[in-house]
């Protein structure tokens, strides 16, 4: 069976938010209508989006990382949010496994934002309907557009490729190896609910530079070297 | 979480007006055995009339709490997954229930259907108080477990939460019934006041121990296992929005810890010391407008109850959203 997911790369992600805006752009101008923006040029803006960059600061100054970390719906396998919905608005589609809601069944009881452990759920305030990332299940299964271009609009966007999309069940496909070779992990493994969507961890990027580099001593050019030769025979002129 | 009193309301009418129910059902069957005279059926069918007074209250809030109220027949669709669709069919079975067994009081259709064993008339009444009673029970149950079947919720998710919703539920309900009873004149002011002291001290045992277990409570998720990062310091520096989201008004009360405690203490005077205290000094005095005090005190503050239960659960998702900028 497809599931398909987001594998997100922390170890690339700059924190753009590139992906942010070209989703709330491709959904707010979508078949399910507007994504509200109430006071957008004012001193308290908000609205719906499915799809947020959070900062985290890891360690203590001065040694201290900086993490962007891309939060969009996860897409579980388990997802809590679905059983518990009184109408039936919210479903995981059976056929690619994408959690969706149904924005005519739904009743805006906010019940499923409740029993979704990761607030990847938001309740339009205009619309009064629960809504949430649909993977861009309009542009995914649009058979008119290219191969290259059936894709969510976020992962088309990231500048840095730290997103990449596909079916995770399928062991062959790009996420799945990246999940099995880079140590790809879920969030909140404790609430099992299995998410499809898996993240990358960050690595520790050393760099080792010593002083010997800096000045290039086998360079044959020594553009740096100052040193003034009066004729007599160093190391370098040596050939043993 | 946030609070919101179209939910606070929907909880404590809906308790109040199934423990009402119960309470002059528990009378019918006193009096049924022997152990109390018979009441008379307009106080049966004015008392059910209350009880289905304080459901349809209930249910007019409950609508407020919708995006979308017009669409709210749809809820019952998915009875075999969710507690929420589960109440919405229970509730107006008890509903009708309650309004079958009051009109069946005040219509006087008492003449038994048929006898059990040898002192068991088994009237219309009889049968509808026992269904009902069953329905009110149910209710109780697919209300309380609307919280505590969120499972990752850890303040919710415990049997302590269907305890207190049935306790305190069935306590206001009694409160009620004896207030109702000193209001008109009714002898049983002490037969229903008794119960709902009984009532409330079990209500009371329950929700200290609710508290006390919040109190120590661990929770599973913290910061590292929302983001990943296996590093014992991890802050928040941004949560992608500024001026704040849905994330943020959902599942933050937004008052200080101060205030917390202090609606704890508030709630724990007007729900439990001081209805015991009303209702023993009209126990004393003989008084008919304490119980109604007493009902009056409980029921205030089993809306702060009710605030308390929903501002003293920590979202796991309020993780992702501790610092703005």
């Amino acid at each position: 069976m497809t599931q398909l997911a987001l594998v997100i790369d922390l170890n690339v992600c700059v924190g753009c938010h590139a992906c942010v805006t070209s989703c709330k752009e491709w959904n707010t101008s979508g078949w399910a209508g507007p994504l509200v923006d109430r006071n957008p040029y004012g001193a308290a803006p908000t609205g719906t989006f499915f799809n947020r960059v959070q900062t985290f600061e890891v360690g203590t100054f001065p040694n201290t990382e900086t993490v962007h970390f891309p939060k969009s719906c996860l897409h579980c396998e388990d997802p809590p949010c679905v059983p518990v919905c009184p109408t039936g608005a919210s479903y995981k589609r059976p056929d690619n496994g994408v959690v969706l809601v149904d924005y005519d069944r739904c009743i805006g009881c906010k019940y499923c934002s409740w029993a979704c452990p990761y607030g990847a759920r938001e309740l339009d305030e205009q619309q009064r309907v629960m809504k949430k990332c649909t993977l861009c299940i309009d542009r995914i299964t649009d058979l008119n557009l290219s191969e290259r271009d059936r894709k969510p609009a976020c992962v088309l966007a990231c500048p840095a490729s730290a997103r990449l999309f596909g079916d995770v069940h399928d062991p062959d496909s790009e996420v799945s190896v990246a999940i099995r070779e880079r140590g790809g992990y879920q969030l909140m493994p404790e609430c099992g609910t299995r998410p499809s969507n898996h993240y990358l961890p960050r690595h520790r990027t050393v760099m080792h530079i010593d002083p010997e580099a800096l000045t290039r001593v086998d360079n044959p050019l020594r553009k740096e070297d100052l040193t003034a030769y009066t004729g007599e025979e160093t190391l370098d002129d040596v050939a043993w | 979480m946030h609070p919101a009193f179209s939910v606070i309301f929907l909880t404590t009418l809906i308790g109040a007006g199934q423990g009402l129910f119960l309470a002059m059902v528990t009378g019918q069957i006193y009096a049924t055995a022997g152990f109390l005279p018979a009441q008379e059926s307009r106080f049966q069918a004015v008392g059910s009339l209350l009880a289905l007074l304080l459901l349809v209250a209930g249910l007019a809030a409950s609508f407020f709490h919708l995006g979308r109220p017009e669409r709210a027949w749809r809820a019952a669709a998915m009875w075999r997954t969710s507690w929420l669709s589960r109440e919405v069919i229970v509730l107006p079975i008890v509903m009708v229930l309650v309004f079958a067994y009051g009109a069946a009081h005040w219509l006087g259709w008492t003449r038994p259907l048929f006898q059990v064993g040898r002192s068991l008339p088994v009237d219309v009444t009889l049968l509808l108080a026992l269904l009902g009673t069953l329905a009110s029970l149910a209710l109780f149950l697919c209300t309380a477990m609307i919280y505590a079947g969120v499972r990752f919720l850890q303040e919710w998710q415990t049997p302590l939460t269907v305890s207190n919703f049935i306790l305190l539920g069935a306590a206001s309900g009694f409160m009620l019934a004896a207030a109702y009873s000193a209001w008109v004149g009714n002898p049983l002011v002490t037969f229903f006041g008794t119960w709902a002291v009984i009532l409330t001290l079990a209500g009371l045992a329950s929700r200290m121990a609710h508290l006390s277990r919040n109190a120590l409570i661990t929770h599973r998720s913290t910061t590292q296992t929302a983001i990943g990062i296996r590093h014992a310091v991890v802050a928040q520096k941004t949560q992608g929005a500024t001026g704040g989201s849905f994330n943020t008004r959902e599942f933050f009360h937004g008052r200080s810890i101060q205030a917390i405690d202090r609606v704890r203490i508030v709630f724990l005077v007007l729900v439990f010391a001081l209805p015991i205290l009303l209702i023993g000094l009209a126990y004393v005095t003989g008084s008919s407008s304490l119980p109604i005090l007493a009902f009056a005190t409980q029921f205030f503050g089993l809306l702060a109850e009710r605030w308390s239960f929903f501002a003293e659960a920590r979202h796991p998702q309020n993780l992702y959203y501790q610092s703005v900028a």
